[in-house]
C-alpha cells in the first residue's frame, strides 16, 4: 500500500484515484475548487439556471472505463444519446448529420454515399487510435521490452489496415481537413460542419495541419463503444460526481477546496504536497491533474527541474481559443428549419470551410471572430432540471476567441457577447428577447475558474508533435515526471483531453506498475 | 544581402592597436568573432616566456557572462555541476555544466564578484542556454564580454612585474583568488587564476583603458622578459598543464549532431566537478545513471615514447583493436616529452593500460608511421610548486 496525493479532482484525477484505490492504494484527492469534476462541471450561472460550465457534450466517455468504475450505478444517467449534428443555415437549408448519414433538401446522392464511405474509413482509423490510446506511448529510443512489444502492435494494427488504407492514413494525416474534405465531397454545409469536428479546442482553422487528428479524435467515442455525443442528467458534473463516487467507494478521500501550493521534493523524489494553508501531506507518490505548465512551472518550480525540460514544457503549445456562452432563455428558441425533434441535437454554425477559416484567421492575429463558429446545445430539451419550469439554457462553445486578445479581453467582452447574440439570432430569429440571464467564459476566465493555463481544452493543442511519445513532452510520456514519484494523469498526457479518462486510467495503471515493481524491490 | 566588400563583421579586441603592432608575422585567426594572432614572432620564444618569464596573451574574446539578482547563488548552483554553495567573494572555482542528459556544454571558471554578482568565463558561447536556465529565478544575465577586456599575465616573473607596476600586495593573491587594485584612474581587478598551469594571473578591465593596460605593463615588464603571446604557444602550455579545451578535446554538446559525440564529466577526467550530493543540477539524474552503469568513454593523459606529436593518432591495444584517438597532442618543451590527450572506450585509460599510438609524421615530403607506446599518467604533466605557492615567488 502507497500513500499517493492526486492534484486536481477533475474528471482524469478522479478515474486515476479510482483505480490506484481499487488497486490497494491509500488515496488522497485534494481540488482546488469547491466542486469536483474541474472542466466537466455543472455551474449555477443565473438565478435558477444551471449549464455545463465548460465541458458540455459528451462525447468520448471510455466504455470500459464507465463499466470498470459501475458509473452507472455510481449515478451516472444519459438525458439523450447520440446526438443528430444540426449544420444549421439561416434560410433554413439544413443538414443532419448522424454518424455516416447525412440528410437534407439539397444534399445529392453522390455526397451521401461518399460521406457515408469517408466516415467509414475514418471509423477504421479511430478504432486504431482508439487502441493506441489505452496505451502507455512506447519510447522509440531508449525502449524497454514493453515499448518493444506496443511498437510491434501498433505496427500490426496499421499493418491490418490494408495498403490502401495504411496509405491513405499516411496521406490524409499529413495535410489537412479542408483539403480532405474538398477532395471527398462537395457539400458546402456538410463540409463546414464536419471541419468543426477538426478544429474545436484548438488553435487552428480546416487548413492547418493537425486538423485530421483533431476529427480522428472526435472520432473516439464511435468508434471504441460510447457512441455520439451524449447530453447526461444533471450536466457534465454528473459524470465527474459518478466518478467522485466510484473513487470514494473504492476508499479514496476527496478533499474539495483545497489547493495545493507545491509539491515537496528532496533529493529528486516527491514526499508529498504542500497545501496553500501550509498543511502538509505526506505520499511516496504524488499523481498531477493539473496541466503539464502548471505542474511544473507552479507546483514543481523550474528550478527543480533541469533547463532542457522546463524549455519543452516551456514552449509547449497551449493557447486556448475556444469561448463558452451561457444563455439562460425565457423559452425555447427557434432554429429556422430545425424541427422540434433536433432542437436539442448538436446545432452547429459553419455554414462552410472558408466561414471556418476566415474564423480562425482572426485568431492568427489575436482578435476575435466577427463571424464565430459555434457548437450549440440547448440541455433542457432533455433535462429540464437544469432551469426553472418552462425556461430553457443554451450552452455554446465559440470559435475562435484567442487567449491572447490583442485589445484585451476586459474592454471586449460585453461587444462580444452582443455579437455572439446577435449571431445566434441570424439563425434563431427573436432569441435575443428570450435573453433573461448570460455569463461568457473567454479563454482567460477558463483558466481562471478551472486552472488551466491558456484555458485550453486538451491542457495542450493536440498536434503531431505533441502527440502519442511527445506528449506532453519527451522526458514525461509515459506519465511518469523527471521527479521520482511524480505523475502526470491530466488531459495533457496521453491520449489527451475531453471527458474520456483513459489519461487517469493510463496513469494509474503506470503507478501501479512503478510501486508494485518497488515493493518488489524492498522484500 | 550581398553584403558589400568593405563591410568588416570580425571585431577587433580594445587591444588590437598593440596586438597588431606586435604581430610581426601577421598570422591571425578569427576567435569566436575576434580576430586574434595565431603567434606574434615566433612560437617557441612565445612559449619559453610563458614558462622562463611572463607572457601576455589577449583574452578579451573569452565568453564572459555576468550573472546577478538575489537568486544568482541558487541559479547557479543548478546551472553547474559543482557545489558552489562554499565559493566566497573574492573566489574563483573551475567548473563545468551539462544539459539534461549528463552531457558537458562546457568548462570555465566562476568568479564571484558579490554578493550577488557573479561572473562565468568559458570557451562558448552559451546565452540562449544561460537565459533559459533562468526560468524561475530571479536572476539577470548579460553577455558582457565586449565590455570587459582582459588579458592573461603568466609566468614566473609576472608576479614581479604586477608588483612593479604598484599592485602593492598582488603577491599575496592565492590561486583562484582574486582582488581589485586602483589602476588609472578606475579599478583593475587581478585574479590569480589562468590556462598555463603556472604562476600566472588574468587581468580584467574595462575597454578604455586597455592600451594603457598593454603599455605599462610592457613596459615594467621589459626587464623580465615579457612577451606578447599567441594561440599557438597557449595551445602547448595547456597541454603541459592537463587543461582539456571545449571544441578540441570534447564536442560541447549544443553543437554535436551525431549521437554518442559529446562527453559527460566524468568521460572527460572531471568527475571531481559532478557533485551528486545536490539536490538538483543539470544533468543530475543522467550522472547518477552514469555514475552507477558506468560510463562510456575516457579521456586519458598519455605520455607517448618517441619525439613524433601524436596528433590525430589512432590509440590502440596490444591486439590491434581500435581503442579511441587523441584529441590533443604536443612535444613539451619544458617536460621533454610527447604529450597526448586521448578520448578512448571505457575502460581503457587506466594506469598501467599498454596502449599504441599510430603516428604520422611528415619529412621532407616524406610521410612516415610510427607504433608508439603510450603511458598513462594522472594529473597534469607540469606542476611546478611556484604556482601554488603564497606568497607569490619573486624572480
Ligand atoms: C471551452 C471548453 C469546452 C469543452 N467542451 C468539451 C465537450 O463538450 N466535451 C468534452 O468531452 N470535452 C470538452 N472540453 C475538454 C474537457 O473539458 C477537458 O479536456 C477535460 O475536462 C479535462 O479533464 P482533466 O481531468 O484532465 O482536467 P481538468 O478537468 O482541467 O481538471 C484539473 C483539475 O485540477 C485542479 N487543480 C489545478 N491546479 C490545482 C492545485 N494547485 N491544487 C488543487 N487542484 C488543482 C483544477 O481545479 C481542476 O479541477 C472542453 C474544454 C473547454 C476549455
Amino acid at each position: 500500500m502507497t500513500d499517493v496525493v492526486v492534484i486536481g479532482a477533475g474528471h482524469n484525477g478522479l478515474v486515476c484515484a479510482a483505480y490506484l484505490a481499487r488497486a490497494g492504494h491509500r488515496v488522497v484527492v485534494v481540488e482546488a475548487a469547491d466542486q469536483v469534476g474541474g472542466a466537466s462541471a455543472t455551474r449555477t450561472f443565473a438565478e435558477g439556471f444551471k449549464v455545463s460550465a465548460c465541458a458540455h457534450l459528451l462525447n468520448q466517455l471510455h466504455a470500459g472505463i464507465a463499466k470498470d468504475l459501475a458509473l452507472e450505478q455510481h449515478g451516472l444517467a444519459f438525458a439523450a444519446k447520440d446526438l443528430a449534428t444540426i449544420a444549421l443555415d439561416r434560410s433554413g437549408d439544413i443538414r443532419k448529420i448522424v454518424r455516416g448519414s447525412v440528410t437534407g433538401d439539397g444534399v445529392s446522392q453522390a455526397d451521401v454515399d461518399a460521406y457515408a464511405a469517408f466516415y467509414q474509413q475514418m471509423l477504421r482509423y479511430a478504432k486504431l487510435f482508439g487502441k493506441a490510446a489505452s496505451m502507455r506511448p512506447p519510447k522509440l529510443v531508449e525502449s524497454d521490452r514493453r515499448d518493444k512489444l506496443t511498437l510491434a502492435k501498433l505496427a500490426l494494427d496499421i499493418r491490418l489496415l490494408g495498403r490502401d488504407d495504411m496509405r491513405e492514413l499516411l496521406r490524409v494525416g499529413a495535410i489537412n481537413l479542408f483539403d480532405v474534405l474538398n477532395e471527398k465531397l462537395h457539400d458546402a454545409r456538410l463540409k463546414g460542419a464536419l471541419s468543426v469536428d477538426g478544429v474545436l479546442g484548438a488553435h487552428m482553422g480546416p487548413r492547418s495541419p493537425n486538423t485530421v487528428l483533431g476529427f480522428l479524435y472526435r472520432r473516439l467515442g464511435e468508434a471504441c463503444g460510447f457512441g455520439g455525443p451524449a447530453v447526461p442528467v444533471g450536466g457534465m458534473g454528473a459524470v465527474s460526481e459518478a466518478f467522485a463516487a466510484a473513487a470514494r467507494g473504492a476508499g479514496a478521500d476527496i478533499r474539495t477546496g483545497t489547493a495545493v501550493a507545491q509539491v515537496l521534493i528532496e533529493h529528486g523524489r516527491t514526499t508529498g504536497v504542500e497545501l496553500a494553508d501550509g498543511e502538509r501531506l505526506e505520499a511516496e507518490v504524488v499523481v498531477s491533474n493539473a496541466d503539464p505548465k502548471t505542474t511544473f512551472e507552479n507546483l514543481v518550480g523550474f528550478q527543480r527541474l533541469e533547463t532542457g525540460f522546463c524549455r519543452r514544457i516551456h514552449n509547449l503549445r497551449m493557447r486556448g481559443t475556444a469561448a463558452k456562452l451561457h444563455l439562460a432563455l425565457d423559452g425555447l428558441p427557434t432554429f429556422t428549419g430545425v424541427d422540434a425533434e433536433d432542437v436539442g441535437g448538436r446545432l452547429v454554425i459553419a455554414p462552410d470551410l472558408g466561414y471556418v477559416e476566415r474564423a480562425f484567421d482572426h485568431a492568427k492575429y489575436g482578435e476575435y471572430s466577427n463571424a464565430p463558429v459555434m457548437e450549440i446545445n440547448i440541455p433542457t430539451v432533455h433535462d429540464p432540471s437544469l432551469a426553472p419550469p418552462g425556461k430553457h439554457v443554451l450552452s455554446a462553445i465559440v470559435q475562435f476567441a484567442p487567449y491572447h486578445l490583442k485589445v484585451g479581453w476586459p474592454s471586449a467582452r460585453v461587444e462580444f457577447e452582443r455579437l455572439l447574440i446577435d449571431k445566434l439570432a441570424e439563425y434563431a430569429p427573436g432569441i435575443g428577447e428570450l435573453v433573461i440571464g448570460s455569463e461568457l467564459l473567454t479563454p482567460i476566465d477558463i483558466e481562471q475558474q478551472f486552472r488551466v493555463r491558456g484555458g485550453h481544452w486538451h491542457h495542450g493543442e493536440l498536434c503531431l508533435d505533441q502527440f502519442m511519445m511527445m506528449r506532453p513532452v519527451p522526458g514525461a510520456a509515459q506519465y511518469a515526471a523527471p521527479v521520482a514519484g511524480l505523475y502526470l494523469c491530466g488531459a495533457g498526457t496521453h491520449p489527451g483531453g475531453g471527458v474520456m479518462g483513459l489519461a487517469g486510467k493510463n496513469a494509474a495503471r503506470e503507478i501501479v506498475r512503478a510501486t508494485r515493481g518497488r515493493r518488489g524491490e524492498g522484500s | 544581402m550581398i553584403r558589400a566588400h568593405d563591410d568588416r563583421r570580425v571585431l577587433h579586441t580594445p587591444f588590437h592597436s598593440r596586438v597588431e603592432a606586435a604581430c610581426e608575422i601577421n598570422e591571425w585567426e578569427d576567435w569566436k568573432g575576434y580576430t586574434t594572432p595565431v603567434a606574434y614572432t615566433d612560437v617557441e620564444l612565445e612559449y619559453f616566456a610563458i614558462r622562463n618569464s611572463c607572457g601576455v596573451f589577449d583574452l578579451t574574446p573569452m565568453t564572459k557572462y555576468r550573472i546577478t539578482g538575489p537568486d544568482a547563488g541558487s541559479y547557479l548552483d543548478r546551472l553547474l555541476t559543482r557545489n558552489i554553495a562554499k565559493l566566497a567573494i573574492g573566489q574563483v572555482m573551475y567548473a563545468c555544466w551539462c544539459n539534461d542528459a549528463g552531457q558537458v556544454l562546457d568548462d570555465g571558471t566562476l568568479f564571484r564578484l558579490d554578493d550577488n554578482v557573479y561572473r562565468i568565463c568559458s570557451q562558448e558561447r552559451h546565452l540562449d542556454w544561460l537565459l533559459w536556465s533562468a526560468m524561475g529565478f530571479n536572476v539577470q544575465i548579460e553577455d558582457e564580454t565586449e565590455a570587459v577586456a582582459a588579458l592573461a599575465f603568466q609566468g614566473p616573473t609576472s608576479c614581479a612585474v604586477l608588483k612593479r607596476m604598484g599592485f602593492a600586495g598582488v603577491e599575496n593573491l592565492k590561486p583562484y583568488r582574486f582582488d581589485s587594485f586602483a589602476f588609472s584612474q578606475g579599478e583593475i581587478l587581478i585574479s590569480r587564476t589562468g590556462f598555463t598551469g603556472d604562476l600566472g594571473y588574468e587581468l580584467w578591465v574595462t575597454p578604455e583603458v586597455a592600451e594603457s593596460l598593454w603599455d605599462q605593463l610592457m613596459a615594467a615588464g621589459r626587464d623580465y622578459g615579457i612577451r606578447p603571446f599567441g594561440g599557438t604557444a597557449l595551445g602547448i602550455a595547456r597541454i603541459e598543464a592537463g587543461f582539456i579545451q571545449a571544441g578540441v578535446d570534447f564536442v560541447p554538446a549544443q553543437d554535436a549532431v551525431r549521437t554518442g559525440r559529446s562527453r559527460s564529466p566524468y568521460e572527460l577526467g572531471l568527475g571531481w566537478l559532478v557533485h551528486l550530493k545536490k539536490s538538483n543540477f543539470n544533468g543530475r539524474k543522467a550522472l547518477i545513471e552514469e555514475k552507477a552503469n558506468g560510463s562510456r568513454h575516457n579521456l586519458a593523459r598519455l605520455l607517448v615514447e618517441g619525439n613524433k606529436p601524436a596528433n590525430n593518432s589512432f590509440i590502440f591495444d596490444r591486439k590491434d583493436n581500435l581503442l579511441g584517438t587523441v584529441t590533443s597532442a604536443t612535444w613539451s618543451p619544458t617536460t621533454k616529452s610527447n604529450l597526448a590527450f586521448a578520448s578512448l572506450d571505457s575502460p581503457w585509460g587506466r594506469p598501467g593500460d599498454e596502449l599504441y599510438a599510430e603516428i604520422y609524421y611528415i619529412r621532407e615530403l616524406k610521410w612516415t608511421r610510427v607504433i608508439e607506446r603510450c603511458h598513462v599518467v594522472e594529473g597534469a604533466f607540469f606542476d611546478p610548486k611556484r604556482r601554488h605557492a603564497t606568497p607569490a615567488w619573486d624572480f
